[in-house]
Formats: C-alpha cells, sequence, structure tokens
C-alpha cells in the first residue's frame, strides 16, 4: 500500500498562502492572548484547587451556593463527565505573604462550607495549594527550559546542516508554539506544567520533521548540484511526503488514544500534544522549507558548495559501503 | 541461518529476558500522582538559624563584658545576623571581652559604639546546615510516622525541601508532626504567674532585667488557653531538647494524657544539680516558646520528666514522637501542597492502561495495513522498545507518574517514526532496479544519519524537560528519554535483524512492504 505514488507537488509554490495562513492563527491567537491574557492553572498562578466528588448528584450551582460565604473569585465547575459527580473548586491566591498557614487556610474554608451546607457526602480526590513562590519559579523555569531548548536545537542543526536551514527549523518550531498556544486559547485550555511538557516536546517533534527533509535535501544537492535550490527543496519535501504523512498519523493516533481514554487529567496535555503534531507537519511541509529557501537565497550560489558539514565524510563511508 | 544472524537474535533475546526480568523482580515505582499521597515543598526559615547564633552571641559577649566589668550603655540584637553595642568607654578592654564575636561577626569601624554583622561565609554555612538538620530532623520524623517510601530532600533554592509521603490519608496530621518546632526547654521559674504581660513587667517595675525572660503559658494545673498566666523565667534553660533520650506517651497523676521524657547521661547531670539547688522552686517546662506547666520541684530530679498540657491521647503520641525526632533548627512554612486521593490514582492507572493500549493497538493496526508484513516488523521493535523502557525504568528504580504514561505512549506514537523511515526509504531502494536485501541495506544505511539527528534533537527538548518542573513532568521526561535511546537499538538493530532473519531463509527476493 502506498499513499502517494511518486509524488511531485509544488509545495514550494504555494508558500505565502501557507505563510498568510499561519500568520492569520497566529494573529488571532495572539490578539486573544493580548485581550484576555494567558489563562494560568494553579501550577503558575498559585492559589487553591480541591476536587470533591460527591455520593450524589450535585449541582454546580448548589455547590456554588454553599461556598458563598468564601471571598474572592471562585471558580466551581463540573469535572469529567456528570456521572463521575466530581466538582471542581478553585479559589484564586490570597495575598503574596508566604505564610505556612495561611496557604491552607483556603482549601479548609472549602472543607467547612461543603460539610455546613448539607450537601450529600463527599471526598477530596486532589487538593492542590500552590503558594505565589512556586509559581513564579516555575513560569521562570518553564519559559526558560523552551528558550533553551529552541537555543541547543537551532545550534545542533546549525551546527549539523547550514545556518540558514537552522533558521528554517527554528521558525518552524516557533511558529508550532504560537499556533498551539493559539489553540489553546480558541479552546479555553489553562496553561498547567503538562501542557508546558507537551510544548516542549513538540519542539523536539517539529524539528525532527524538518530534520528529515533537511537531510534528504543535502543528500540530493551532493547529487543535483545543477539544480536550483527550490527544486531540490521541493523534491526532498516530495521524496519524504510519505514518512511525514506516516510518522505524523502514527503519532497522532496513540496521542488520540490518550486523548480519548487516558482520562481528564491528561486532556490538556493531549490536546496540545493533537494539536502541535497536525501544525508540525504543515509547518514542515510549508514553512521550514520555504523558509530555508527564502534565507538562503542570496547566498546561494556560493552557499551550495560549502554546505556540507562535518557529517558529510561520515556519511559517504557508510554509503560506499551500502553500494 | 548465519553465524552472525544467530548471534544477533541471541543478543536481543537476551535484552528482552534482561527487560522483562527486572520488570517482574523490582516492579515499577509509582508516583505520588497514581498512588496517592501527599507532595509538600517547604522552606526552612533559615533566618531563625541566624537569630539564635546571635542572640547566644550577644549572651555570651554581655556575660564577657560584666566579668570584665566593661561599661556599655547598650547591647542588643538589631536582626537575625547583626547586633549593636554602644557606649563603650574602654575600647581596649572591651576588645578584648569580644574576641569570640569576632570570629563569627564583623565589626563595623568607629570608637566607642559597633555593629556587628555576620560574616557572609559563616551566614551560608549557618543556613545550609540549619536545611540540612531540618531534613534529617524530617526524615526522622518521618520514619516514625510509619509511612512506606517517603522521600524527603533538598529542592530548587537553597532553603526549600520537598516532602513526599504515598499513602498518607491524615494530611494534616502528617503536615502538622512535619512543621512542629518541638524545641524544648526546661527553665526555673524565678517569679509567677503573673495575670497578664503587664502584671509582670510591673513585678521588676518595668525593667526587666536582660536574663529573665517572660514567657505565656498555662496554669500549673495543666489546660487553659495558652498566654493566659505569664511567668518570669530564667533566661538560661537547664536542659534542651538536645538532652533528650527518649520521649514516650504516658498519664499524668490525675490519668490524663501526658508525655514522659528521660534524659541522657550529661542532661541528667544538669538537670540534677539545678533540681537540687532550685528545691521549692517552680520548672517550667516550655515547649515552643510557650510554659506548658510549672509544677514545684519537691526533690532532686535526675533523669525522668514528664509534660502535661490538657493533651489528647493523639497529641501527646504525635509530641513524643516529634521530641524523640529532635527539634527543627528553624521553623517551616509550606510553599506548596499536593494531595491526590488513592482512588484517583488508581483510577489513572487504569486510564493509562487502557490509552496504552489503545495507542498501540492503533499503531499496529495502522502499520500492519499499511506495510503489511514488514509492519510486523516495526510492531516486534515497538513491543521490544517498551519491554525495554519498562525494564530500564524498573531497574534504574525511576518513578512512573501520570505524564509519563503520556511519554509511554508517545514513544508507541513517535517511536515508529525511525520505522517509517527505514521502510520508505526500503520502498524507494525498491522501486529501482535492486533486490530487496540491497534494498533493506541501503534503506537502513542511508536513514542512520537522519535518525541519529532526530534522536538528538528529541533529546534535548527531554533533557531540558527533565530540569524543570516537579515529579510528575520530570517522571515524563525520563520516560521519554529511555524511550527514545531503547528506540535507536530496537528501530535500527532489531528490526534489521528481523529483516536478515526473513530474508536470510528465501532465495526468491521479495519483500512484503
Amino acid at each position: 500500500m502506498q499513499i502517494f505514488h511518486n509524488p511531485n507537488y509544488n509545495f514550494i509554490r504555494w508558500r505565502w498562502h501557507a505563510i498568510a495562513l499561519s500568520a492569520a492563527i497566529i494573529i488571532a491567537g495572539a490578539a486573544m492572548i493580548a485581550t484576555k491574557g494567558v489563562p494560568l492553572g494553579i501550577d503558575f498562578s498559585g492559589g487553591t484547587l480541591v476536587r470533591v466528588q460527591f455520593d450524589q448528584q450535585v449541582s454546580e450551582d448548589q455547590v456554588r451556593k454553599a461556598l458563598d460565604s468564601i471571598p474572592g473569585d471562585k471558580v466551581v465547575q463540573q469535572f469529567g463527565p456528570v456521572t463521575d459527580r466530581q466538582i471542581m473548586i478553585r479559589l484564586p491566591q490570597t495575598g503574596t505573604a508566604e505564610q505556612g498557614i495561611n496557604l491552607e487556610q483556603g482549601s479548609r474554608q472549602i472543607e467547612d462550607a461543603l460539610t455546613k451546607a448539607g450537601l450529600p457526602k463527599f471526598q477530596i480526590l486532589v487538593r492542590d495549594i500552590v503558594g505565589p513562590v512556586i509559581g513564579a519559579d516555575l513560569q521562570q523555569k518553564g519559559i526558560y527550559a523552551t528558550l533553551a531548548s529552541i537555543l541547543a536545537i537551532t545550534i545542533y542543526i546549525a551546527v549539523r546542516f547550514r545556518p540558514s536551514f537552522a533558521i528554517g527549523a527554528i521558525a518552524a518550531t516557533f511558529h508550532d508554539i504560537l499556533v498551539t498556544a493559539a489553540f489553546l486559547q480558541f479552546f479555553k485550555y489553562e496553561l498547567s506544567l503538562n501542557i508546558v511538557a507537551a510544548i516542549l516536546t513538540i519542539t523536539g517533534y517539529s524539528v525532527n520533521d524538518t530534520i528529515v527533509i533537511f537531510d534528504r535535501v543535502r543528500e540530493n544537492m551532493r547529487n543535483k548540484r545543477r539544480e536550483p535550490l527550490e527544486q531540490v527543496v521541493n523534491t526532498a519535501v516530495n521524496q519524504t511526503l510519505g514518512r511525514t504523512i506516516i510518522t505524523a498519523g502514527t503519532a497522532f493516533l496513540s496521542v488520540l488514544a490518550l486523548f480519548l481514554f487516558g482520562g481528564e487529567a491528561l486532556r490538556g496535555f493531549s490536546f496540545t500534544m493533537l494539536v502541535g503534531i497536525v501544525s508540525g507537519t504543515y509547518s514542515t511541509i510549508f514553512i521550514a522549507s520555504a523558509l530555508a529557501i527564502i534565507l538562503s537565497k542570496k547566498p546561494q550560489t556560493a552557499a551550495a558548495p560549502a554546505a556540507e558539514p562535518a557529517a558529510r565524510s561520515a556519511r559517504k563511508q557508510k554509503g560506499a559501503k551500502a553500494s | 541461518m548465519n553465524q552472525n544472524v544467530v548471534w544477533k537474535l541471541g543478543l536481543i533475546i537476551l535484552v528482552i529476558g534482561l527487560s522483562v526480568g527486572s520488570f517482574y523482580l523490582k516492579g515499577m515505582n509509582l508516583g505520588l500522582d497514581l498512588k496517592g499521597g501527599v507532595h509538600l515543598v517547604m522552606r526552612v526559615q533559615t533566618d531563625d538559624a541566624l537569630r539564635v547564633q546571635t542572640e547566644t552571641t550577644v549572651e555570651q559577649l554581655r556575660d564577657a563584658l560584666t566579668r570584665g566589668s566593661i561599661q556599655f550603655s547598650k547591647l542588643e540584637m538589631k536582626d537575625a545576623k547583626s547586633f549593636v553595642v554602644e557606649g563603650i568607654t574602654n575600647d581596649q578592654g572591651f576588645r578584648t571581652a569580644a574576641v569570640d564575636a569576632d570570629t563569627v561577626y564583623t565589626r563595623s569601624s568607629g570608637v566607642g559604639s559597633y555593629t556587628y554583622t555576620m560574616k557572609p561565609n559563616l551566614e551560608n554555612q549557618l543556613r545550609s546546615e540549619a536545611v540540612d538538620q531540618a531534613l534529617q530532623t524530617i526524615e526522622r520524623r518521618v520514619n516514625e510516622l510509619g509511612v512506606a517510601e517517603p522521600i524527603v530532600a533538598r529542592q530548587g533554592a537553597v532553603d526549600q525541601l520537598l516532602v513526599e509521603l504515598p499513602g498518607v490519608s491524615d494530611v494534616q496530621r502528617a503536615k502538622d508532626i512535619i512543621r512542629s518546632t518541638a524545641q524544648l526547654e526546661l527553665k526555673i521559674v524565678e517569679q509567677g504567674p503573673f495575670g497578664s504581660e503587664d502584671a509582670a513587667k510591673q513585678a521588676y517595675n518595668n525593667n526587666v532585667p536582660a536574663d529573665i525572660l517572660l514567657m505565656p503559658g498555662s496554669g500549673d494545673s495543666g489546660g487553659g488557653t495558652p498566654g493566659t498566666v505569664f511567668y518570669a523565667l530564667r533566661r538560661a534553660s537547664v536542659v534542651t531538647g538536645r538532652d533528650l533520650r527518649n520521649a514516650r506517651p504516658s498519664l499524668d497523676e490525675n490519668n490524663l494524657p501526658a508525655v514522659g521524657f528521660s534524659l541522657n547521661g550529661d542532661g541528667a547531670r544538669k538537670f540534677g544539680a539545678a533540681t537540687e539547688a532550685n528545691i521549692g522552686r517552680q520548672l517550667a517546662i516550655v515547649l515552643d516558646g510557650r510554659v506548658y506547666s510549672a509544677p514545684v520541684i519537691q526533690s532532686r530530679i535526675s533523669d525522668e520528666g514528664r509534660i502535661s498540657g490538657s493533651f489528647t491521647q493523639q497529641e501527646a503520641q504525635d509530641l513524643s514522637l516529634t521530641l524523640r525526632s529532635g527539634a527543627l533548627p528553624a521553623s517551616l512554612t509550606y510553599l506548596e501542597e499536593r494531595t491526590v486521593g488513592p482512588t484517583l490514582g488508581a483510577d489513572s492507572v487504569r486510564a493509562g492502561v487502557a490509552a496504552s493500549i489503545g495507542g498501540l493497538v492503533f499503531v499496529v493496526l495502522f502499520m500492519i495495513v499499511y506495510y503489511k508484513l514488514t509492519g510486523l516488523n516495526a510492531v516486534i521493535s515497538i513491543v521490544v522498545n517498551l519491554l525495554i523502557l519498562l525494564g530500564l525504568m524498573a531497574y534504574l528504580g525511576f518513578t512512573m507518574t501520570l505524564p509519563g504514561i503520556a511519554g509511554f505512549i508517545l514513544t508507541i506514537g513517535m517511536g515508529v517514526d525511525s520505522n517509517v523511515l527505514i521502510f520508505e526509504r526500503i520502498k524507494e531502494e525498491l522501486s529501482g532496479t535492486r533486490g530487496a536485501r540491497a534494498a533493506v541495506n541501503a534503506g537502513f544505511d542511508r536513514v542512520w544519519w537522519t535518525i541519529v539527528d532526530t534522536h538528538v534533537s528529541s533529546l534535548i527538548s527531554a533533557l531540558l524537560l527533565l530540569q524543570f518542573g516537579t515529579g510528575p513532568v520530570r517522571g515524563f521526561a525520563v520516560t521519554l528519554i529511555i524511550g527514545l535511546l531503547a528506540n535507536v537499538f530496537t528501530a535500527v538493530f532489531v528490526s534489521r535483524t528481523v529483516f536478515e532473519v526473513v530474508l536470510g531463509q528465501r532465495k526468491t527476493q521479495a519483500l512484503s512492504i
């Protein structure tokens, strides 16, 4: 079976359309973030989150009423399917002081209020209390880890391939992060540790796809030096198209299983991965190579012969053995 | 079959055997999010330890100055790590008397009055020691609580500690036990009890001497709310918690729960001497800055004592536990608490297993439908990949967390990428004029560097992920990293060996791909 028989699509022709589409999504996401801000989960914002399971069905309103006496912006939400009888209650960070007793005050208030309100019996499934120090610390670490990861991968590609390719790959990665962020915003997912973990995984994944194409470009350039770079890149994209689609397909399928069966706690993670995989595949085909060409434009003739990094000799030996 | 292939097959079977064996024998560590329990991050208020040091130094200096009859108008602590002396007339004499303070503190220049500030290297050392001591104390307490496989470790910033208690249901009690400073001091009562702090001050004409300490407490019968009465105590303790040998729940004379304690040799000597010298006076039993009781000393007591207050049985038990484990050198504040109920953990494991099976089934079906028999080759390599992943995780004692399960599933979906890369290349080579064996060889060789590149880039992001985040996310990174490393072995070595076995048996070089 084969999806594509000797595909020969002219992807490079569509590069401006692709860039426009991506820009539209990213700008829409950015506009939403600018106006509404990124909704932060408790990992980053700090505060108190209690998830309880009632013995009998209880509505959000009943719980909200029971918690009326607690000041501040509370969030009361059904968690998972109604039949699970789980309610999630979240209180914002109170004060900035770091005081042991204050930290657990919120959760105690919630428990007391629920007990007194005469609701059915309940048990606490999750209680997360995150102080301001931890939240701020994680925010900083999350940003640092993402940027450091992108930087390290850029350097790796610049060394193994050529700098313009590194920029193409990294632009594609940024593209995927921004598109994913936009979709998280559209579907109102709160930024949690797990989601940041998913975003970091996507940086690695997205670059993988790009590397496969660039590797092929490098290989082709050795054989077809006379062809213009556009042609070489387009051929490489086509040659690897089957692999790109199938890989995306298997990754997508496995994450889909996680999304469907993995439970509520991993839904944010799997959603992020699903969007990232689709965006990563799209950006590999349309964005990374287009940018690599655009950026290689001027020094193209001069750069082509010098494009081979150290890996070439190693590869040559391998190739010699194979043929 | 060729000798070479037999050798490779043997190695693969050995690896599978070792993986399955270690998974069975060692079992998988489950994270708190999967087995339930509480995760606490706390800050050790290391300023407390500095304050004790400064307080002690100030008192010693006061002693030395008094003994040497050196005049001063003021000697007091400014903050946790500095103190001031004013009104010195005999500068030379003062310097000689203050020589001990100079080893720990830097003296400001000037004549007649000085500010002493703790030396930065000693300050850091003290802080670090306080954190270490707190860690050891908490470890002892947690062990006494009877929690299986607890974790107590330093984390992140220098003064933060992480405590993980799997399977603890009474979180509040665990937290109280960990946090209680359990600073026991026995002090001789000079005067009191007084009805209020002001009354106590008036007894000294509002000029309480430096060696007298006013402290709130309940009446000597025990009970009552804290702070109802005030005692004037001698500042110097007769014995402290450090002199304890043991502490255990007992009963007081009214048959109410109390805590009995015994002193070690050194403590018993000090206690014996002090009680002998103070028969008829009251002895204040001070715990964490509050007088619990102040019985009258009837006779010389050497090594036994009792703390009574209106304890419940549980409180008496917890107090003896904390006293046994020693005092915390500094108070603690909680920065983060995450509790997962045990039923939720079990649910998560079930969901994780379901999702893993679902993911595996999806990918296996896809590979077999798309690549036919060669798809089976990929399936073998995925399964071996997962077995090695589980085996290594178990062998190395890494912890499987909920996000770790996601990493496991990603290993299925993304690990197969290497197989796809190779198979697609083989297909391409087959469409040329090559035979199957040459095509397979070329497929593996051509794609090798691509596989290296993709794995390196994934490893980079996984390693940075390891630096970030707490237990669960770290579990994800670990799973991903081991999965990636195992994948190089399975997608390249295992898969190629399987091809060699298949192609080696037939002369007709057709490949079902």
